[in-house]
């Protein structure tokens, strides 16, 4: 079997930062020193080096919130396409949202995007299963028969569900299963027809707003719901200021709630929207610089555990459409390690901490991803230089579709090596398969 | 001026000079012959995504006065339905050889979003709650013509009543009244304001009979019903009473204030008396400038220099 060396390079993990030289066979860790000899004894015929010169080593990443758009909506995004994004992007396991078509409410549809993945074999993939059926917010969707096929994650998420007496029994059913439920907050009343965050530049625009208020409301009551039961929630794309402090206080009260951020919500302002440029309508919306700094202060002060990205693939004829026509959502998978060390003023560590062991705790993947890196430990590894400058081009992109917010923006930091149960899946920046 | 999509963008010079072009258009309009060669040659596509037959037959009326060639296309309102990008749509009609796109759009933004797609200058005919640029220069050129205003709006109390918040009418016209020096106050329910509207530059009202007896003009909007449904005013009956111009509130009125609206008329709603028995009425007036403005934006955006004080005489006919 082929041994896979990791040379050069500075490891980086939740029990600190080191020199580290990783050797990986057959999908385990089984070496970490100080430094190999440079040369000879290790490197056989049948051992592959990696250069990590410059580069930072550390978990692989997770990320809670991709959407993939197969089964159903392939010319956006296959499993595949998806998978070698992420993969690109630093990630060695994505979250998979469930509002495909079919949506994620039954083992069968489950079972086809886990069997997708492992074709493609780029990351792992763990489905989040539906909360209820067809994301329409009436009837549960077999919550148990799902945990008991290892989903740990259950969202309706691009719909909050709306009937709050379902959302309790949801999670009073939800408690024994030891899984979590993610909560799309958005108050659907309060947004009909929205495109854009309320304010000034929507008043402007004449665009109907999405209040930051239809978030907050729906924050509030989960966490109250929290209270009540004892059931876990994670709160998906956080947008807003006063969502952040909402969840601040939750876990002040000692509450078993975690809370997520798109690199796009600490990035860009509802400002963007004033060319009419569909690539930046997004649900939940882009909002003010205001509440772009309560987010940042949300990650450094870890109130908001991880970045997610909110991935969302569309093709270019659906999004050259009129703002109100043109599908929310934009790409995220591929720029968002780099926009994480670009824009907020945290510590390298935490960075990795919110891309990595923490969100992979929440999707229930920490046995396997997001791990510290010892010997013994699965390969899920990311090698990434943190100083490299780079400028996003959309038609260099790995996913099918091109909209990414971030076209000619130049930014730092970008992924070398990616290693997914052993296998050097990214090397040199290229995806091998 | 390559293309008008949004009045905010003009100058008070930008404004005076499409007025005083106006006017010229406003002397071809009352010739025996109300047609001049200006824009032979050239082809206007009136491309109505939103059905609107007294905008498109306006700007119709105006390009043929002007002897442009004119294409109407009536698309239905959603492009995605047909399964064909806006892109397509107009990348599509531009290949036919097009000059100038007028453009009506049910969605905010659709005209600039157009511009990105095609080399030919498009014209805002109105969309969705955003901007109607040609309704504010018609609606300053009435003012300025029947208030006597030709140097500008300084001094002048403007109020606009009803609906502002859904309306393109009242975004443009704030613009461009402001932009001519007036004093603008909006009179509407709290639910019918846009958000963040302490950021216009405008003042506030929720009482119409407040300041009805001191306005130089009152510009009333169109109320629509479906505003009912969305809990923003309980009752046709009660925005009457509150927001509509009723036989006492028109007696209350300055004899010179001018009553404006931008059509088709609520009567009975908004417009609770008999408009022809208002002697400040000018709602038709505006109707037949609106064609003379139409003439100057595309005679602006397409004309090069053609003289205007020559009449288009039929061909073989020679005077």
């Amino acid at each position: 079997m082929t041994r896979t060396i990791i040379r050069g390079g500075t490891a980086l993990d939740q029990t600190g930062r080191r020199r580290a030289d990783i050797t990986i066979d057959g999908g385990v860790i089984v070496g970490v020193a100080d430094a190999l000899e440079a040369s000879g004894a290790d490197d056989g015929d049948d051992v592959v080096v990696l250069d990590a010169t410059g580069c930072v080593i550390t978990p692989g990443f997770v990320d809670l919130h991709v959407h993939l758009r197969e089964p159903g909506r392939e010319e956006a995004e296959t499993i595949e396409t998806g998978s070698r994004a992420a993969a690109l992007g630093g990630f060695t396991a994505i979250v998979a949202m469930p509002n495909t078509e079919p949506a994620h409410d039954s083992l069968a549809t489950v079972e086809f995007v886990r069997a997708q993945a492992r074709r493609a074999g780029l990351c792992e993939v763990a489905p989040a299963g539906c909360i209820t059926m067809a994301r329409a917010g009436s009837a549960l969707a077999p919550l148990g028969e799902l945990a008991d096929a290892g989903v740990r994650l259950f969202t309706d998420d691009g719909n909050g569900v709306q009937d709050a007496a379902l959302m309790r029994r949801a999670l009073e059913y939800a408690k024994p299963l030891g899984i979590t439920l993610a909560q799309h907050c958005e108050v659907a009343s309060l947004t009909k027809g929205a495109v854009m965050h309320e304010g000034s530049c929507c008043s402007h625009l004449g665009l109907p707003g999405w209040p930051a208020i239809a978030e907050e409301l729906m924050v509030h009551r989960d966490i109250e719901l929290v209270r009540l039961t004892g059931a876990p929630v994670h709160f998906l794309h956080l947008s807003t200021a006063r969502s952040v402090e909402l969840v601040r206080q939750a876990k002040a009260d000692g509450l078993p709630v975690t809370a997520e951020a798109a690199p796009h919500h600490f990035t860009l302002t509802d400002e963007m929207l004033m060319g009419y440029d569909s690539v930046f309508k997004v649900n939940p919306p882009l909002r003010t610089a205001a509440d772009i700094a309560a987010i940042k202060r949300g990650l450094a002060d870890g109130t908001i555990d991880a970045i997610a990205t909110d991935h969302a693939p569309h093709p270019p004829e659906a999004k050259e459409a009129p703002l109100d026509e043109a599908p929310p959502g934009m790409l995220g998978l591929e720029t968002a390690l780099a926009l994480a060390i670009t824009e907020l003023e945290m510590p390298l560590e935490e960075i990795v901490a919110a891309l990595s062991w923490k969100p992979a705790a929440i999707a229930g993947l920490g046995d396997r991803h997001g791990r510290a890196i010892a010997v013994g430990e699965p390969a899920n590894l990311t090698v990434f230089d943190p100083d490299l400058a780079w400028t996003v081009v959309p038609s260099k992109l790995a996913s099918l579709s091109r909209n990414t917010p971030y076209a000619g923006r130049t930014v730092r930091g970008k992924v070398r090596h990616t290693i997914y149960s052993g296998v050097a899946v990214v090397v040199d920046g290229v995806a091998q398969r | 001026m390559k293309h008008l999509l949004d009045i905010g963008v003009l100058s008070v010079e930008d404004l005076h000079h499409l007025m005083a072009l106006t006017d010229h258009m406003v002397e071809v309009n009352q010739r025996p012959i109300p047609k001049v060669p200006a824009l032979r040659g050239k082809t206007v596509v009136n491309l109505f995504f939103e059905d609107s037959t007294r905008t498109r037959t306006s700007f119709d009326t105006a390009a043929r006065r002007l002897s442009a060639d004119v294409m109407n296309f009536a698309v239905s309102s959603s492009s995605v339905n047909k399964g064909e990008s806006l892109r397509d749509t107009i990348e599509t009609i531009s290949a036919m050889g097009v000059d100038a796109f007028v453009v009506r759009h049910r969605s905010s933004g659709a005209p600039q979003q157009i511009t990105q797609w095609t080399n030919a200058s498009v014209v805002n005919a109105g969309d969705g709650w955003h901007q109607h640029p040609t309704q504010a220069l018609l609606d300053c050129f009435t003012i300025r013509t029947h208030l006597n205003r030709r140097d500008g709006f300084d001094g002048l109390h403007i109020a606009i009543v009803g609906d502002i918040k859904h309306s393109r009418v009242a975004r443009s016209d704030v613009q461009a009244f402001t932009t001519l020096g007036a004093r603008v106050t909006l009179v509407a329910p709290p639910t019918l304001l846009p958000p963040a509207v302490e950021q216009w530059p405008v003042d506030i009202s929720h009482r119409l009979d407040e300041l009805v007896g001191e306005v130089d003009v009152l510009y009333l909007l169109r109320m629509q019903r479906e505003r009912m449904t969305d809990a923003l005013v309980p009752s046709l009956r009660e925005y009457t009473a509150h927001y509509g111009l009723t036989p006492p509130r028109a007696r209350r009125l300055q004899p010179h204030a001018l009553v404006m609206h931008p059509g088709p008329m609520n009567r009975g709603v908004e417009m609770a008396v008999d408009p022809s028995e208002l002697p400040g009425s000018v709602v038709l007036h505006q109707v037949t400038n609106g064609v003379a403005v139409r003439m100057a934006v595309l005679f602006d955006l397409l004309g090069s220099g053609a003289d205007l004080g020559k009449t288009d005489h039929p061909r073989g006919e020679d005077r």
